[in-house]
């Protein structure tokens, strides 16, 4: 559903994404990891937008996106770090977000199993990091998006609520949807995820099933195959089944 | 009124007239003109002229102790053409008339009213408007000009004359008149021992009061208000100032009062309020200035650096933006006991009185004072910083200090 | 509800709340009560509200909206997330620190006049000027705050350049016309001086409510100034206009740092 082609972006001399192609296809997950300052926050925002590729193609559907940025009303993302203006309610965060998208359908199945609700009038800036994200993943989930962005999503949240959210997010991926999710935890990953892409200093350096680059690595995991690709292990980026 | 007949009685009896003469003018009545009634008149007599509009040519008074009385406030109109009256006999009588309309000409100073070298006249309860020069003394001595009102057209400084102007008159007395839209209200020169007392002078083109080469006058309790130019007093000796009113001269070239050349002259208990400069002194010394009040002015008192040993005390400094400016880092006038709104020292000795002094020429005030642009810069933020650094180092500023400022203002 | 005034709503309702925007205006109500009981006659207390004014709301704009924007990181990357045009996120943004600010000041300002100001001999004039110039300077130095922090992530520093900010152009830029007045005063300086005032505009400010105090005993010479330097045009329209050109400028500056950098 959406592929980057060639994106290309520098911070002044750093080079932090160096020509990155890859496609998301809906339902399944997308796992993109590599090592702290590879570039998979960066490459999370080129997609949204908030930061500006200096070279390659967005596409959603095959379409370059515009400026207008009407396509991020298809895409759900959680922050790594959220905050909300500290002096609002959460109903009233739901409340702005809900009125940013009239029309749209919604979904409040997973804010409500978070129990959201009870904290309806709680201020955002009173809630702990844990709640702050069920509130970012309320909120990512609310408009039943084609797809997800997901950067760290697990960060923060209690047993109980990360259970409720993978279980969410299978039901996303049964329903057709397309997710990227960052995440440090890989064992989390594995459990979760049908694809990899490995970033590394700026460079795809693996895109493909799980199952293809545990075979390319020999490796029975995902943790001991990443850490092989990180030794320097080269493999060739499997096609997408 | 009363009085008047009185001392007109008097006046009368000491000329040693049994029979006054009293002749009548007006429409049915045997003069039709007051010209012809004045032609008529001899020394000592009484013409009463009835309401009505006179258009006549000039008329000369030349027969002493005539009284000319107006009844019903008669209307002489001088079509703006002419002057209205001349007085050239001593100890005449003008009261109750209206005069107006002189016209405007640049060929003479041209007066609804002329007083030509005469003793005591008395130019009483007039109105007149629209003259160019309302009343004119000139080389008349002891006159009364009293209760007058006097509103000029209105015009600016150089298609405009005075309201009432002394030349060369001593002992002059002007009291209670009412002074508007004339070039000076009341102009006095090289008239000695003239005084002027409980005038209103008002939005008058250039000076208030207008005082030069007079010595020994004394005016009090007059008011001046919004005249373009303020009042001038210069050129003069044992000037006395009280209780009079300075409001509102604002402008660049206005200031309320100026003293120039003034030396040995008291100025005691006047108020000065909302001017652009309250009190200006060039070249004047040996004033005592006591227990005037400076409220609101931009600057309330600017000392050159040619004003000698002038007093200050007792006065009170509020509300205006410079207390005391000058051209000059030495300043050869003392300030004590005055209060200052500014003053931020204490009393712990509880006498009433500071017990540090005060220095009331700001730095920014010295600057302004050689570079008027500056101005531009009132009120900034950085002044506050520069009050603060003055407080601290007394060195950017000149000697000039109050040593024993009061705490309080004088109730 | 677009999404300008759906952004503005969240920022005023989130400000509304905000306990250092409450301490701001009643500090200055509390300012403006005591000039008003004990502060003297009318235009000192104009005078008085003037200096506070133009100490207090650049540094407070500067100071609260340099920290606003550095802590409202995350949430503008989730308004970029949404499907926003940046133009429509900036705007709200501005005006959603903007507005509360101003209403801070003018509340503080106001409140203490609606109790005092039918029995007192203050001004209406000047004080209209005062408002307008603070609610002014208020936008103008809220849009500096924006520009300084949107062209550093490093929070130090950002804070450094606004208080400087604040401190050049209260404080030090007078300092420094002043200097030149006192060193090059020979020269005819009515134009330059003009010139420099309108080149900062909490001077404009100033000028705009001194030149419409009519009782300010010096407006004969300000006014002059203008005068003399303009020809016909009047001071305080050229002000007026001056303050509104100095808020764009910063407006301008902000808003294309917004659209372009990267969040």
């Amino acid at each position: 559903m959406i592929s980057l082609d060639g994106l290309r972006k520098s911070y002044g001399p750093r080079t932090v994404l160096d020509g990155v192609s890859l496609a998301l296809e809906p339902g399944r997950i997308s796992a993109l990891v590599g090592p702290n300052g590879s570039g998979k926050t960066t490459l999370i925002k080129c997609i949204l937008g908030l930061a500006r590729a200096d070279a390659g193609r967005l596409l959603v559907d095959g379409v370059p996106v515009d400026e207008q940025g009407r396509y991020r009303a298809r895409i759900g993302y959680a922050p790594q770090a959220p905050h909300f203006p500290g002096n609002l309610a959460v109903g009233e965060v739901f409340a702005m977000l809900r009125a940013l998208r009239p029309g749209a359908p919604v979904d409040e199945s997973l804010l409500d199993s978070f129990g959201l609700r009870a904290e309806w009038a709680t201020p955002v800036g009173t809630l702990s990091g844990g709640w702050r994200q069920k509130v970012s993943l309320g909120a990512a989930w609310l408009f039943r998006p084609e797809a997800l962005i997901l950067d760290e999503p697990t960060a923060g949240l209690d047993p109980i609520a990360a259970g409720l959210f993978k279980h969410a997010l299978r039901g996303f991926r049964a329903e057709g949807g397309t997710v990227l999710i960052t995440s440090h935890i890989l064992s989390e990953l594995e459990e979760l995820a049908d694809d990899v892409a490995f970033l590394n200093e700026g460079k795809l350096r693996f895109a493909g099933p799980v199952g293809a680059l545990l075979q390319q690595t020999g490796m029975r995991r995902l943790e001991p195959a990443i850490a092989a690709l990180l030794r320097g292990l080269r493999v060739e980026s499997g096609a997408v089944a | 009124m009363r009085r008047a007949l009185v001392l007109l009685a008097l006046l009368s009896f000491a000329a040693g007239e049994s029979a006054a003469q009293d002749l009548r003018v007006g429409a049915g009545e045997r003069f039709t003109t007051i010209g012809a009634a004045v032609a008529a008149a001899r020394p000592g007599a009484t013409i009463r002229v009835a309401a009505g509009t006179y258009r006549e040519p000039t008329i000369d008074i030349r027969v002493p102790r005539l009284t000319l009385i107006g009844e019903g406030r008669p209307l002489l109109d001088a079509e703006g053409a002419r002057e209205l009256l001349t007085i050239r006999a001593d100890d005449v009588t003008v009261r109750g008339f209206a005069f107006a309309n002189t016209g405007v000409t640049h060929m003479q100073d041209r007066a609804a009213l002329r007083v030509v070298e005469v003793a005591r006249c008395v130019v009483d309860d007039n109105h007149f408007i629209a003259a160019l020069f309302a009343i004119y003394l000139q080389r008349a001595d002891g006159c009364l000009v009293r209760g007058n009102d006097i509103r000029g057209a209105g015009g600016g400084e150089s298609s405009n004359g005075n309201g009432v102007h002394l030349w060369h008159s001593p002992n002059t007395r002007v009291e209670r008149n009412r002074i508007t839209g004339q070039r000076d209200g009341i102009y006095f020169e090289f008239s000695k021992g003239a005084v002027a007392t409980d005038n209103v002078s008002e939005e008058n083109a250039r000076y208030g009061l207008h005082f030069m080469f007079s010595d020994s006058c004394r005016y009090e309790r007059n008011t001046f208000v919004r005249n373009r130019a303020g009042v001038a007093v210069m050129y003069s000796k044992g000037i006395e100032m009280r209780d009079n009113a300075f409001l509102e001269a604002q402008g660049s070239a206005a200031y309320a009062l100026l003293l120039k050349e003034i030396t040995d002259g008291v100025l005691i208990g006047n108020r000065f309020v909302g001017s652009s400069t309250g009190l200006y002194l060039e070249g004047a010394s040996r004033l005592q200035i006591a227990d005037n009040e400076f409220r609101a002015n931009g600057w309330a008192v600017r000392l050159m650096a040619d004003a000698l040993d002038n007093h200050f005390t007792g006065n009170q400094f509020v509300g205006n933006a410079f207390d005391v400016a000058t051209n000059s880092r030495t300043v050869r006038s003392t300030f004590d006991a005055n209060y200052w709104d500014g003053y931020r020292g204490y009393d712990l000795d509880r006498d009433g009185r500071g017990d540090v002094p005060f220095h009331p020429v700001r730095f920014f005030a010295l600057v302004v004072e050689k570079h008027p642009e500056a101005l531009l810069l009132l009120r900034s933020p950085v002044l506050l910083v520069l009050d603060a650094a003055e407080r601290v180092f007394p060195v950017l500023t000149p000697s000039l200090a109050d040593a024993s400022p009061r705490m309080r203002p004088q109730p | 509800m677009n999404a300008v005034a759906l952004v503005l709503r969240a920022g005023v309702r989130d400000l509304a709340r905000n306990r250092w925007l409450l301490a701001y205006g009643i500090g200055l109500a509390t300012v403006a009560e005591l000039l008003f009981v004990f502060g003297g006659a009318g235009n000192q207390v104009v005078l008085s509200l003037l200096n506070a004014t133009l100490l207090l709301v650049p540094l407070v704009a500067l100071v609260f909206g340099t920290m606003h924007v550095y802590a409202s990181r995350e949430f503008i990357e989730l308004l970029l997330a949404q499907p926003l045009p940046r133009p429509a996120v900036f705007t709200g943004l501005y005006l959603g620190l903007a507005l509360p600010l101003a209403a801070a000041f003018l509340l503080g300002v106001g409140v203490p006049l609606a109790l005092h100001g039918a029995a007192s001999d203050v001004p209406v004039g000047a004080l209209v000027a005062l408002a307008f110039s603070g609610a002014l300077l208020t936008a103008t130095f809220a849009a500096l705050a924006m520009a300084v922090a949107l062209g550093t992530d490093d929070r130090l520093k950002g804070m450094s350049l606004s208080l400087g900010a604040w401190f050049l152009l209260t404080i030090g830029y007078d300092g420094g016309v002043l200097a030149i007045v006192s060193l090059f005063g020979d020269w005819p300086l009515d134009k330059a001086m003009l010139t420099l005032m309108l080149g900062n505009p909490v001077d404009v400010a100033r000028v705009l409510v001194l030149t419409s105090l009519d009782a300010a005993a010096l407006l004969g010479y300000t006014g002059a100034l203008f005068r003399r330097a303009l020809g016909g045009i009047s001071g305080p329209a050229l002000a007026v206009v001056a303050l509104s050109l100095w808020c764009a400028l910063p407006v301008f500056l902000a808003r294309r740092r917004f659209l372009r950098r990267d969040f």
